[in-house]
C-alpha cells in the first residue's frame, strides 16, 4: 500500500531540538490528524517533511513509498507527490494565479512536453467550480492582497489541480472564521478519497468537526504521545491539552 | 509557462555565432582624422558632414571620460584598437534575394525575415557600419512614410535629413554622442507625414558582426502633424573575447499632435560596452514614449529623454534593466519640462543577480515659470543575491507652485520563503527564481507588443537559470 512512513524522526532548527523521536504512517485513502498545543513541534514536521532547508534531519528517516526522500530538494518532493498547504501562504506578486499552476504543472510534465492550455484552463475552471472560486481569481496575483480565507482556499485550489498522492494541511484553520472554514473543509471532503492520504494539522478540534479523520495523533514536546480514532479528538477537545502532561510516559503509539 | 530546458539551450546562443566575412571597405583600427575622411570618402558624403565629423572629432578628443560620475569600467575600452568603418556594400537590398548569403543566413538565424513576414510594416537590417537590407510594406510607402538606413536618407533626402539632424542631440552632448557624430554609420531614417498613423511596427536590427569593432548607427525619425508611428530595434553581437563598442545616438521628434513609440530590446554580450544617447523633442500636444529593455552586454550607459517643448506634451520612459555577474546596466531617463501643462512618467525596473549592478539615474527638470507641469517618478530594484548592487540617484528639480511632481522608490528581495513556496509546487530553485523575476516586471512587460514580450520573458528566464546556487 502506498504510504507515508515517519521512522524515529529527530528535527533541530539552529541547533534546537524540535522533534524529538517521532514516529507515524499514514497511507493513501486515509486521512489523518495531527493535534498538539502550540510548540509541541506540528508545523516543524510538516516543514520538514516538505524539505525546507532551514530544518535539519539529525536521525531517523520519512519514507514515500519505500524510498527515503530526505536527500530531495523540496520541489523534486513535491513533483513525486508531496503537497503541503501552507500555514502563511507566500505572495508573488506579478504572477498570477493562472500563471502559477501552469508552471507547477509543467514542472511535472516530461521534458519537450508543452502543457496544453485548453486542457488546463478546463480542467482549472472545473476545480474552481468544485471549490466555488470566482473566474476573476485566476487572473489575480497569487496571494497577493488576498484574506486569510482567500489564501487557504487557494492553497486548496492547488492541492486538487496538483492531485498529489499526499497532502500535508499545516493548520489550514488558523485566522478563519467559521464560514471560511466550512468552504475550505469541503474543498479537502471533495479531495479526500482513495487516491491520496491527507495528514491534517491543526491545533483546534473544530476543523474536525468538518473533517472526519480515520486517525488521530496527539503531538506533546516533539513526539506522538497517543494514536487513536476520532474519538480521541473529541477527548482532548473536552480534557485539554494539560490532560496530556498527566498521562506523559505512557507507551506510545503510532497507529 | 513554456520554459523547457531544449529550447533555452539554442536561445542562449541566439546572437552568439558569426560569420567569417570579409568586408570590402575597412577604415582600419584607431580613430584619426584620415579615418573620418576614409569614412567621408566610402560613404560619398557631402563636404558639409566632412566638416561635421571633423569638428566631432575635436569635441570628442576634449572631452574627459565621464569617469568622475560614471562607472571606471569606461577605462577598459581602447579608442586605438576598435575598427571603426566596416562594410560589405553599398546600398542596402531591397529584397533578402540580394543580400549577400552569408549576411543573408546570419539574420535568418536570428528570425529576423519571419518576423517581417508575420507582424512588421517594415524592416531595416543593419550588419555592422551599414544596413544591408531595408524594405517598407508597400501600402505604407504609399501613405507618403519614408522609411531608409540614414546613409541613404543623406543622399535622397538631404533637406529633410539636415534640418533635423543633431537638433536635438549636440554634437558636444556628451564624449559618446561626440563620438557618433564623428564616425557615425548606418541606423535608421523616418519621416511619417502629417495625420498618417501607421499601423504596424517599424522594426531595424542591429547586428555587430566583426570582432574589434564598434558600432556608431544615427536614428532620425521624425513624425510630422497628428501622425503616429512605432518604431522597434533590437541587437545582438557574438560573444569575442575582447571588447566590442556601441555608440549609438538617437533623435526624434514629434511635431504637434504626433505619436512616437520607441521600443529597444536589446541582448547585448558581455564584452560591448553600450553607450548610447536618446533624446526626443515633443512639441505641442505630442508624445514620446521610450520603452526600453537593456539585457546583457558589459555596460551599459543609456538615459532616453525627452525634450517637452510644446504646451501639453507628453513624455514617458519605461525600462527594463537587468544586471548579471560582471555587468553594469547605469540606465534612466531625462524629462526636460519646457512649457506649461507638460507632463513626464518614469517607470524603472532593474534587476541585479550575483555581482552585477543596476544604477538608476534620473533628471526631471521643471522650471519656475511654468505652470500645470507633473511628473511621476517611480523606481523599483529587484536585488536577487546578497552581492547584488543597485543604486538610485533621482535628480528631480521642480521650481514654481504651479507644478506637482510624485517619486517613489523601492528595493526589495526574492525571499528564501517565496522560493521555498514555489518549490513545494514542484519548481526548481531556477525556474522559481525566474517567475517571480517575471511577476516583478510583468506590468512593463506587458506594455511590449506580444512577439516582443515573449521574447523578453525568455530572456529573463536565461538569466534566472545560471543565477541560483
Amino acid at each position: 500500500m502506498s504510504s507515508i512512513v515517519i521512522q524515529d524522526l529527530h528535527v533541530s532548527v539552529a541547533e534546537k531540538e524540535i522533534i524529538r523521536g517521532l514516529s507515524l504512517e499514514f497511507s493513501k485513502g486515509e486521512v489523518h490528524a495531527v493535534m498538539g498545543p502550540n510548540g509541541s513541534g506540528k508545523s516543524t514536521l510538516a516543514k520538514v517533511m516538505a524539505g525546507h532547508p532551514d530544518y535539519q534531519v539529525t536521525e531517523g528517516d520519512i519514507l514515500m513509498d519505500g524510498e527515503s526522500i530526505l536527500e530531495m530538494e523540496p520541489d523534486e518532493r513535491s513533483r513525486k507527490g508531496l503537497f503541503m498547504a501552507f500555514q502563511y501562504p507566500m505572495e508573488i506578486p506579478g504572477v498570477s494565479n493562472a500563471n502559477f499552476l501552469r508552471a507547477a504543472m509543467q514542472a511535472r510534465l516530461p521534458e519537450g512536453e508543452e502543457l496544453d492550455a485548453i486542457e488546463f484552463y478546463q480542467r482549472l475552471h472545473e476545480k474552481m467550480d468544485l471549490l466555488d472560486i470566482r473566474r476573476e481569481f485566476t487572473a489575480r496575483s497569487v496571494n497577493e492582497g488576498f484574506s486569510g480565507g482567500e489564501k487557504k482556499r487557494n492553497e486548496i485550489l492547488q492541492l486538487a489541480m496538483l492531485e498529489p498522492a499526499f497532502a500535508v494541511l499545516d493548520e489550514t484553520d488558523s485566522g478563519l472564521d467559521i464560514d471560511a472554514l466550512k468552504v475550505v473543509a469541503n474543498g479537502v471532503n471533495k479531495i479526500r478519497g482513495p487516491e491520496i492520504g491527507i495528514l491534517l494539522i491543526t491545533h483546534y478540534q473544530r476543523l474536525l468537526n468538518y473533517i472526519i479523520p480515520d486517525f488521530v495523533h496527539v503531538m506533546s514536546e516533539g513526539r506522538i504521545v497517543r494514536s487513536g480514532g476520532k474519538e480521541l479528538a473529541l477527548e482532548l477537545e473536552s480534557k485539554g491539552y494539560d490532560w496530556l502532561k498527566e498521562r506523559k510516559g505512557e507507551p506510545v503509539g503510532a497507529n | 509557462m513554456s520554459t523547457q530546458t531544449n529550447s533555452i539551450d539554442i536561445d542562449r546562443n541566439i546572437g552568439n555565432f558569426f560569420y567569417n566575412i570579409a568586408p570590402t571597405r575597412d577604415a582600419g583600427v584607431g580613430l584619426t582624422e584620415k579615418t573620418i575622411d576614409y569614412i567621408v570618402d566610402a560613404k560619398r558624403e557631402p563636404e558639409w558632414l566632412r566638416e561635421f565629423r571633423k569638428n566631432a572629432y575635436r569635441v570628442f578628443n576634449s572631452k574627459p571620460l565621464p569617469t568622475h560620475w560614471a562607472g571606471n569600467e569606461l577605462k577598459e575600452i581602447d579608442f586605438d584598437v576598435i575598427r571603426y568603418y566596416l562594410a560589405s556594400g553599398e546600398t542596402a537590398k531591397r529584397t533578402w534575394e540580394e543580400v549577400p548569403e552569408d549576411i543573408k543566413r546570419t539574420f535568418e538565424r536570428l528570425g529576423i525575415p519571419e518576423s517581417e513576414r508575420k507582424f512588421l510594416a517594415g524592416v531595416e537590417a543593419q550588419f555592422d557600419s551599414e544596413a544591408v537590407y531595408s524594405n517598407i510594406k508597400k501600402a505604407v510607402a504609399d501613405q507618403g512614410v519614408i522609411f531608409m538606413g540614414s546613409t541613404d536618407a543623406l543622399k535622397e533626402r538631404p533637406e529633410l535629413f539636415r534640418k533635423w539632424f543633431g537638433k536635438v542631440i549636440p554634437t558636444a552632448d556628451n564624449k559618446f554622442s561626440a563620438l557618433n557624430s564623428a564616425v557615425f554609420s548606418g541606423g535608421s531614417f523616418i519621416y511619417v507625414p502629417p495625420g498618417v498613423k501607421v499601423k504596424h511596427p517599424l522594426q531595424a536590427y542591429f547586428r555587430i558582426n566583426a570582432e574589434n569593432f564598434g558600432q556608431f548607427e544615427r536614428t532620425l525619425i521624425i513624425a510630422d502633424e497628428g501622425s503616429e508611428v512605432m518604431y522597434m530595434e533590437g541587437c545582438t553581437a557574438p560573444k569575442f573575447t575582447t571588447a566590442t563598442l556601441h555608440s549609438a545616438v538617437v533623435e526624434l521628434i514629434a511635431l504637434p499632435g504626433a505619436k512616437i513609440q520607441y521600443i529597444t530590446v536589446q541582448n547585448w554580450a558581455p564584452n560591448v560596452f553600450n553607450l548610447v544617447t536618446k533624446r526626443g523633442l515633443a512639441m505641442e500636444e505630442a508624445e514620446i514614449k521610450w520603452i526600453d529593455c537593456n539585457i546583457g552586454s558589459r555596460l551599459t550607459m543609456k538615459y532616453p529623454g525627452v525634450v517637452l517643448k510644446g504646451r501639453k506634451s507628453r513624455g514617458e520612459v519605461i525600462s527594463i534593466a537587468l544586471a548579471s555577474d560582471g555587468q553594469h546596466q547605469d540606465t534612466g531617463a531625462k524629462m526636460v519640462h519646457g512649457a506649461d501643462e507638460t507632463t513626464s512618467n518614469i517607470v524603472s525596473k532593474s534587476i541585479s543577480i550575483g555581482k552585477g549592478r543596476a544604477t538608476y539615474r534620473g533628471l526631471v527638470h521643471v522650471p519656475k515659470h511654468l505652470k500645470g507641469c507633473k511628473n511621476n517618478t517611480e523606481c523599483d530594484a529587484l536585488l536577487i543575491n546578497s552581492s547584488s548592487r543597485t543604486d538610485t540617484y533621482p535628480a528631480i528639480t521642480v521650481r514654481g507652485t504651479g507644478n506637482a511632481t510624485q517619486h517613489e522608490a523601492s528595493v526589495s528581495q526574492i525571499s528564501a520563503e517565496q522560493i521555498f513556496y514555489m518549490q513545494q509546487r514542484g519548481l526548481s530553485e531556477g525556474q522559481a527564481m525566474s517567475l517571480a523575476v517575471n511577476g516583478f516586471v510583468n506590468d512593463l512587460v506587458r506594455q511590449f507588443p506580444m512577439e516582443y514580450s515573449v521574447e523578453l520573458k525568455r530572456l529573463i528566464d536565461l538569466e534566472m537559470e545560471g543565477s541560483v546556487g
